[in-house]
């Protein structure tokens, strides 16, 4: 008796996910940012000074594990997602995006690499994502802080527009994570370097509270992850073409 | 009403506690008059119970992920929140309580009680933990959400349980939100000291306890956790709020109070607490962000909360100063209805901060587990506070009667649950 219900269970809930697979790719996932998350006082004037130019846009993506789904070349995954979002945007300006993974290293250790990888790439602008393996290793904030702005000032001085990106909204690793002391002293440092910080936790927490998604959601699948990361270069993009601002004109 | 306050109102041992004592008027002329003195037996600080009941319901409702009703919470108005509340009303009720068995009874029957009082708080810190682990174990076995791949690296500590429950049990691996009991038991387990300190100078003991905490932010000083980090909440900087607030229980307060009441003083409050609030703005509405002078922002961040910073020290001295303004002990709301839920929450404190831990937990388990949406939170944050008050309810209805018994039969009423936790 008991089986069965489980097994019908089973069905329905099959019915109602493929159901909500097929509606979720009939049309883009609504996740609405409110304005003032993605507005900024601080300036991108490399990326301005690029577009106004005609020179190729060249965005280099810093990031640990959460910057990828499955691997760094992963088109699903937000950086791809942004790339193709600014091509949307704006057609007529090359953008090149190029991605490195940092697994498990800590903001210092990965600006250890900074002049390395800058060198290499001369990109316009980097997009620093950081603080989840410092939250998760419990580094010292102040360690931490200081280790993001030195890592920003190498940044700077190698002729790059910096965007800090902070942490994921996690809510089932909550009890564990203490997430804010690494996300006000990465808005510590945008202030003080006078830098845009893209605020990925506010944002996927605003997604959660609206409903866009469930991230408490246990599902094994990729399709929320995808949805997640699509949203969230949509919404770099508008915060890129905001802080560089990038008018109408440009975006023709 | 009244007979609840009356009864727990500190150890009241009959005949012992007339004061001062014979051993305190025999000391010598020469040697400065100890401060402290006790209020009269019967007298019980009910505005203590009030803010200690709010900050057990304040920390529940932080310690849920954030909702509707996490904007009534005074961390979003100020630097301060309301582990500050609870630390120092902790240290004011421990020194009222234990000072006076000090006085009575002596020093090692004192201490005797204090670290009986000690070993009740770890064993609700273990018990905690364990409920901790059981959620936990839970989420990591079912929870594989690719977009968290990262995040879900944290688990990796359940891989080596020989490690991480010894490291539990003294007090090295804690997670978050179970800070408080830690910090708690170490400044309990040097409560006898304090509290030795003060009768003999209690300006002499709180100018030590700034001295400490000048040298923790001067030389770094802090405890180490496991698997790496430090204590959340520094006890090094933390003990000076405990202590202060032993300090005013141990006739502090009394001496301050012209300084108090000054309009001076009350002025400089407020401007701080508006001043404030108007930078707590600044982080929700960003917009307002460009209002504020660089130099000071970069002379104010972080606000440090691991070692008090001396910006929230400030803020709730100028909230407490304020209160004890405007709300006289004898203010009538006290004795009402509609206070009695925070009242009594707050006179069984270590009961109903641990339920309140529980409970977030719980709530956390909840909305990963039936649903997240908004209703739900509100849901699960009403109900937290109901069953706070309906525990606590039950614990001063079962105290009741136990005493009822106990004094039948002539025994002493166990002081140790005076508030005392």
């Amino acid at each position: 008796m008991k089986s069965v219900s489980w097994l019908r269970f089973g069905v329905a809930a099959l019915a109602i996910s493929l159901a909500g697979v097929a509606r979720a790719e009939d049309a883009p996932q609504n996740c609405e940012v409110p304005a003032y998350l993605l507005t900024t006082e601080s300036p991108l004037s490399k990326v301005a000074d690029a577009v106004k130019n005609g020179r190729p846009l060249d965005i280099l993506v810093v990031g640990s594990r959460s910057s990828a789904i499955v691997s760094a070349s992963d088109a699903n995954a937000y950086p791809a997602r942004l790339q193709a979002a600014l091509k949307e945007r704006l057609p007529s300006v090359p953008v090149n995006i190029s991605v490195e993974l940092q697994p498990k290293k800590t903001a210092e250790e990965t600006a250890a690499n900074f002049v390395k990888l800058v060198e290499g790439k001369r990109p316009n602008l980097v997009i620093w994502q950081t603080g989840t393996v410092d939250a998760m290793r419990s580094i010292d904030p102040d360690e931490f802080r200081q280790a993001v702005n030195d890592g920003v000032a190498t940044l700077q001085n190698a002729g790059a527009d910096v965007i800090l990106m902070n942490l994921q909204y996690s809510p089932r690793t909550e009890t564990l994570i203490s997430v804010p002391p690494y996300i006000d002293n990465m808005r510590v440092v945008a202030q003080q370097r006078d830098i845009p910080l893209f605020d990925r936790f506010a944002i996927m927490r605003q997604w959660n509270e609206q409903g866009d998604f469930d991230l408490f959601n246990p599902t094994h699948g990729i399709e929320l992850a995808k949805q997640v990361h699509d949203c969230l270069g949509r919404a770099l993009s508008k915060f890129i073409i905001d802080a560089a601002h990038l008018g109408p004109a440009q975006q023709n | 009403m009244t007979s609840i306050a009356d009864r727990i109102a500190g150890p009241s041992v009959p005949g012992a506690a007339a004061p001062p004592a014979p051993a305190e008027t025999a000391a010598p002329a020469s040697v400065a008059a100890p401060a402290i003195t006790f209020p009269a037996v019967g007298e019980r600080e009910l505005r203590l119970d009030l803010f200690r009941g709010l900050a057990l319901w304040l920390i529940f409702i932080d310690h849920l992920p954030p909702n509707l009703l996490t904007w009534f919470t005074i961390r979003n108005y100020g630097f301060s929140d309301a582990t500050e509340i609870f630390i120092f009303i902790s240290g004011y009720t421990a020194a009222f309580v234990y000072g006076r068995a000090m006085q009575d009874a002596g020093f090692i029957v004192a201490t005797a009680r204090i670290l009986r009082r000690v070993w009740q708080i770890y064993v609700a810190h273990v018990f905690l933990f364990t409920i901790f682990l059981a959620e936990i174990s839970y989420v990591a076995t079912s929870f594989e959400n690719p977009l968290y791949t990262e995040e879900m690296g944290i688990m990796d500590f359940l891989k080596q349980p020989d490690v991480t429950i010894v490291q539990a049990l003294i007090l090295r691996f804690r997670p978050v939100n179970m800070d408080v009991l830690p910090l708690y038991i170490v400044l309990m387990l040097f409560l006898p000291l304090i509290l030795w300190l003060m009768r003999w100078r209690p300006d002499v003991t709180l100018g030590l306890s700034v001295v400490l905490y000048a040298v923790t932010w001067e030389f770094d000083l802090y405890l180490s956790a496991y698997p790496n980090g430090f204590w959340a909440f520094n006890p090094f900087a933390w003990q000076l709020l405990f202590v202060f607030g032993a300090w005013c229980a141990l006739g502090g307060a009394k001496r301050m109070s012209r300084i108090l009441n000054s309009p001076v003083t009350l002025g400089i409050c407020v401007a701080y607490l508006v001043a404030a609030f108007f930078v707590t703005l600044t982080w929700y509405i960003p917009q307002l962000g460009h209002l504020m002078p660089r130099r000071i922002e970069q002379w104010m961040y972080p606000i440090d909360k691991t070692d008090l910073d001396v910006l929230r020290f400030a803020h709730f001295l100028a909230l407490a100063a304020l209160t004890v303004h405007y709300l006289p002990k004898d203010w009538p709301p006290l004795k009402s209805r509609w206070l009695r839920p925070l009242i009594v929450c707050g006179q069984h404190s270590l009961e109903i901060f641990c339920l309140g831990v529980f409970l977030a937990f719980a709530g956390h388990f909840v909305l990963a587990e039936v649903s997240g949406g908004a209703m739900m939170h509100a849901l699960i944050s009403l109900s937290g506070i109901l069953a706070m008050w309906g525990v606590a309810s039950l614990i001063s209805w079962y105290k009741r009667e136990a005493d009822k018994g106990a004094a039948r039969k002539g025994a002493r009423s166990n002081a140790d649950m005076a508030g005392g936790g």
